[in-house]
This record gives C-alpha cells, sequence and structure tokens, in this order.
C-alpha cells in the first residue's frame, strides 16, 4: 500500500505547493506515488520523475484534462484511489476544488489544511481561523488530505529520474462544466506563497497610489506584496494578493505588515512568519501584539524614510 | 426555478474564541452567534438572482441545533422565501452535511445550490464540493462573479494564480467567495414579515443514518503567538533590525 500524491502543474512546470505536500507525502514511511493529470504534460511528468523518493509516476494526459476540472478528474482520482492508503494534494485553490468531490465520490471523510502528521491516522489542523489547533484521528481506510504547504519544507528536485512511468489510459469525457478563460496575475515579484520576504498593505495606505509604497518596500527586500482583504475589496491589487484565513497563507522569513490593523482573519494568514514588524499609525492596532518590532507613526513620513535608507544599504 | 442556499450558524467573526474550562471544546455558551459570512454573501447573491427574474424561489437549509432558527430568520428577514432546519445535536463532519443536503436537494429539484465556500469556525472548505460530487453535478467554487447564460451560468472564480472562468450547466453547486456581493440590511418590515414565513423542521436521522463518526477529534489547544513585541522610535532602528536579522 502506498502514498499518492497528486501534483499541481499548468502543463508545464510543477507549482511549488507540490514540493512541500511531498514532504508530508514522504512522512508515512511509505513509497509515494505522483499523479499528473492535463494535456501534454510530459514535461511535468520528467520533472516528477526525479522527485527524491518517488517510486511511481501516474500520468493521464488526454485533452479532455486540459483543465484540470474536477467534474472528470475526481472520477480519474477515486478510481485509482482505490489502491492507496493516503491521498494527498497541497491546500491549494486546486487541492481544495479537487479533493473533496474526490472523497465523496469515495463516500470517506477528508480532512483539509493538515499542518502536522503524528501517526499516520493522527493529524493536526487549524480551525477558527488558525486560532485553535485541533488534533484529530482520521478513521477512514483510505486517508484524503490537504496539506498546508507552509508547514512542510519543499523537497528539491533531483538530477536524474528515479521513479518508472505508468501511464493511465482512462479519459472519462466531462460534459458538465467548460473552461472558458484565465486571467493569470503577472508579477516579476516572487511568488507570495514561497517569498523569502512578504510586504503587505492595508487599509492605512489610503489609495491605490500611496500602495506603490508598499510594492517599493518589498522591491527594496527582493520580496512579495501581499495585502489585507480591504485592500483588495477596494481593488488597489488583484484578488490573488489577499493574505489572510479565506486568502493566502504565508509563512515567509520577515513578514512587514504596513497599515494593517490586524483583523484575526488577517492574522491566520501570516502569524506562522519567523520575524514579523508592523508599521501603523493606529498605537492601539492589534498588528503590534503580532509582532516582533512595531513602529508606531504616519505611514506617508515613515515609508518613504524606510525606502531610501534601504536603497542605501542593499 | 429554485435555488437552495445552505447557511451555518458560526461564532461571529469578530469574536476571539477561547476554550472551556476543562479545554475539551471551544466555549459557544454566551457567545455571538451569526450566519457564516460566506453563507450571507450566497443568501444574497441567490436574492439578487430572483430580483432580476431569473428564479422564483429561494429557499434556506440549516443543519443544527434549534438555535439555528434564529440564522434562517435572517435569511428570512434578507428576503429568502421559505427555510428548513434539519435538526441534530451532533456537529457533523462535511460529507455528512452534503448528504443531508443532497436529500433536500432531491426534495426540492433546486437549478442552482449555492453555500459559502468554507464555514469559519471549522474551515473545512468540503461540503460544496462534496455535494457536488454526491449529485454529479458541475461545481464552481470561489466565486467572485455569476452570470446567466442561455445553457447555463459563467463563473468567475479566486484561484492562486488570479480569476478563472467557467460554464456551467445547470444543475450546478457555486460557493461563493467574498468579493461576489455585499450583503444587505435586514428592514424592520421585513423582519417582521419574516416571523410569517414558512420553515419546516426535520430531524437528521430521517435523512441520513449517523453512523460512527470517522472523524475524531482528540484534543483542541489555542495556538500560542510568541513574539516580542518590541516597539522602535526611528526608521533607523528597524534598519538596525532588519541588518541584525540578515536581510540586508
Amino acid at each position: 500500500m502506498t502514498v499518492l500524491l497528486i501534483v499541481e502543474h499548468d502543463c508545464r512546470t510543477i507549482k511549488q505547493a507540490t514540493y512541500h505536500a511531498m514532504t508530508a507525502a514522504a512522512q508515512f514511511n511509505q513509497a509515494v506515488d505522483l499523479l499528473i493529470i492535463g494535456k501534454d504534460c510530459h514535461t511535468v511528468a520528467a520533472m516528477g520523475s526525479t522527485l527524491p523518493g518517488i517510486s511511481k509516476v501516474l500520468v493521464a494526459d488526454h485533452a479532455c484534462y486540459e483543465h484540470q476540472l474536477p467534474e472528470n478528474c475526481s472520477v480519474l482520482i477515486a478510481n485509482l484511489a482505490k489502491n492507496y492508503e493516503v491521498v494527498l494534494a497541497a491546500a491549494t485553490t486546486f487541492g481544495k476544488n479537487i479533493l473533496p468531490r474526490v472523497a465523496a465520490l469515495l463516500d470517506k471523510a477528508m480532512l483539509s489544511d493538515v499542518i502536522k502528521i503524528i501517526s499516520p491516522d493522527t493529524f493536526v489542523r487549524p480551525i477558527y481561523a488558525g486560532n485553535v489547533l485541533q488534533t484529530v484521528q482520521l478513521l477512514e481506510s483510505i486517508k484524503i488530505l490537504t496539506i498546508r504547504a507552509t508547514a512542510f519544507q519543499a523537497v528539491t528536485l533531483g538530477e536524474s529520474p528515479v521513479a518508472t512511468m505508468s501511464t493511465i489510459d482512462q479519459p472519462i469525457q466531462n460534459t458538465l462544466s467548460q473552461f472558458e478563460s484565465v486571467h493569470e496575475t503577472q508579477s516579476v515579484r516572487p511568488e507570495l506563497t514561497t517569498a523569502r520576504v512578504v510586504v503587505s498593505g492595508g487599509r492605512g495606505l489610503k489609495s491605490a497610489e500611496h500602495f506603490k509604497m508598499v510594492e517599493s518596500l518589498a522591491d527594496c527586500l527582493k520580496g512579495a506584496v501581499g495585502a489585507s482583504r480591504a485592500v483588495v475589496d477596494a481593488e488597489w491589487v488583484p484578488n490573488d494578493y489577499q493574505v489572510g484565513q479565506t486568502g493566502k497563507i504565508v509563512a515567509p522569513d520577515l513578514y512587514i505588515a504596513v497599515g494593517i490593523s490586524g483583523a484575526i482573519q488577517h492574522l491566520a494568514g501570516m502569524k506562522e512568519s519567523k520575524l514579523i514588524i508592523a508599521i501603523n499609525s493606529d498605537p492601539d492596532a492589534p498588528i503590534f501584539q503580532a509582532s516582533d518590532y512595531y513602529i508606531v507613526g504616519d505611514l506617508f513620513k515613515i515609508l518613504p524614510e524606510l525606502i531610501a535608507a534601504l536603497q542605501k544599504v542593499v | 426555478m429554485k435555488i437552495l442556499v445552505a447557511i451555518k450558524r458560526v461564532i461571529d467573526f469578530k469574536v476571539s474564541v477561547r476554550l472551556k474550562q476543562d479545554q475539551s471544546e471551544i466555549e459557544t455558551n454566551n457567545v455571538k452567534m451569526s450566519m457564516n459570512p460566506f453563507d450571507e454573501i450566497a443568501v444574497e447573491e441567490a436574492l439578487r438572482i430572483k430580483e432580476k427574474g431569473l428564479a422564483t424561489d429561494v429557499i434556506v437549509v440549516s443543519i443544527g441545533s434549534d438555535a439555528c432558527q434564529e440564522t434562517l430568520r435572517t435569511a428570512l428577514a434578507m428576503g429568502a422565501d421559505r427555510a428548513y432546519l434539519v435538526r441534530t445535536s451532533l456537529t457533523m463532519p462535511p460529507l455528512e452535511l452534503a448528504k443531508i443536503l443532497k436529500k433536500i436537494a432531491e426534495q426540492e429539484s433546486p437549478s442552482l445550490i449555492m453555500l459559502g465556500k468554507q464555514a469559519i469556525d471549522s474551515d473545512d472548505n468540503q461540503v460544496g464540493q462534496m455535494l457536488a460530487g454526491l449529485l454529479n453535478w458541475p461545481q464552481g467554487t470561489f466565486v467572485s462573479q455569476l452570470v446567466f447564460h442561455e445553457t447555463g451560468i459563467r463563473v468567475t472564480r479566486e484561484v492562486d494564480g488570479g480569476l478563472e472562468t467557467l460554464s456551467l450547466k445547470l444543475p450546478a453547486v457555486v460557493t461563493t467567495d467574498l468579493r461576489l456581493n455585499e450583503p444587505r440590511y435586514m428592514t424592520l418590515p421585513n423582519i417582521v414579515q419574516s416571523k410569517r414565513k414558512p420553515l419546516t423542521l426535520i430531524e437528521a436521522e430521517t435523512l441520513v443514518t449517523c453512523l460512527e463518526p470517522r472523524v475524531k477529534v482528540l484534543s483542541v489547544a489555542l495556538s500560542k503567538q510568541d513574539r516580542r513585541k518590541v516597539r522602535v522610535e526611528h526608521v533607523a532602528d528597524l534598519v538596525q533590525c532588519l541588518q541584525q536579522a540578515g536581510y540586508l
């Protein structure tokens, strides 16, 4: 019996979150197989086969899987899952979209956002926006889990293939839903969930124009840019910038919160960061209680000064 | 066309949760409860669809104790037409909730089932997807825009890399994200009127057989926050902190 890890990819490259989920998969001390579903995804399959600890790479490459929609992918995964004890995916919008549907097809309870594997059937997961940690035992013959990427280190790709390839020739047509388009946020900065440094801005910046200072600060530190919900709602930045309970969960080495008051929903998305610095004009902002260093004052004075100082030393 | 909306009663999002004295579970006595914010967005969207003349009935359903009637009344006061309370004293895992909702869907034959993308207490983000799987209906999760077209609906989903647009046949399951809409406030006349709207009570046991729970909670603990909370006065001090920590 083995572990099946569902690979998240765009048919060109494997998404970083999968490398983190791979570490979780290895903790079961059993063989790990990868499942790659898509169209023309042989590059991804080749990458996957070099991952240390992988025994088999299952590849379902067919036009009907091009956009990896849950209506047919979940049926395929459920068919294959019957041969496994553990089925995992990263707790991203991709994993969260597909795995519950798989679990329902198999009539199995599942766990979302696992942050710790205590034993092969006992896990820790955050609830209430991460304010409470729940230790749960999953009494199912197939354990279906989504893994919170920030809670597990990423594995690195190996040099040469270690796994065998296996073609899954099971095209399942999707007659229920149809892909129309995708609008990807373009950014030259590091990806938010894997960046070493994240600088996030909140309502305190007052306008989209002022928010650019957050971007400049991030660029000084070669970091990613995040935002509070208020800023995304105001459309100063795209939706995928949102850090929080229901947005992105980040845990960088350094998190700088600028003009963010620190609602529990925001803290849920960043409180595992190693070092947290907060800048806010409100001396009672709750974010200070969640920070290592903080500075109280006018953002419009502090930020330009900080950016100038950093540009000198970096 | 009917729309079924599933709503959950949760601890209000502004309340900071605490544990019971024996640390066994989360304290819910004398704590402010509200409708799960994502579900409120689902109710609002269903009402807007009805107001555009695209739906005839908005039916809300909640699963839980008698106290959920209050949450259902809120939805009725917002404008929903009628309500179901599926009564149980158990905390049901997502799969059981999805099975119950499937039964209600079979009774009502809605064209659209809407739910919040996740409940802010258990943070599972599972029920909508499970329900879609059980019904073999298409699913649109984390939806920030929904429009009707000739053969179904077009949904825009908030995904990690940006936005994805799908076309779904009806009937379908849609789970709502924050930016879909801003829920309305209840007006006094509507609150009064909502008391006369039908609310049907069903015992959960009559819909699903609750076997031994397959997810066993062993313990809960508040997550700790050990932060230094050092206030610095000048930007230069901040730069020094960053230098010491090795970022510069």
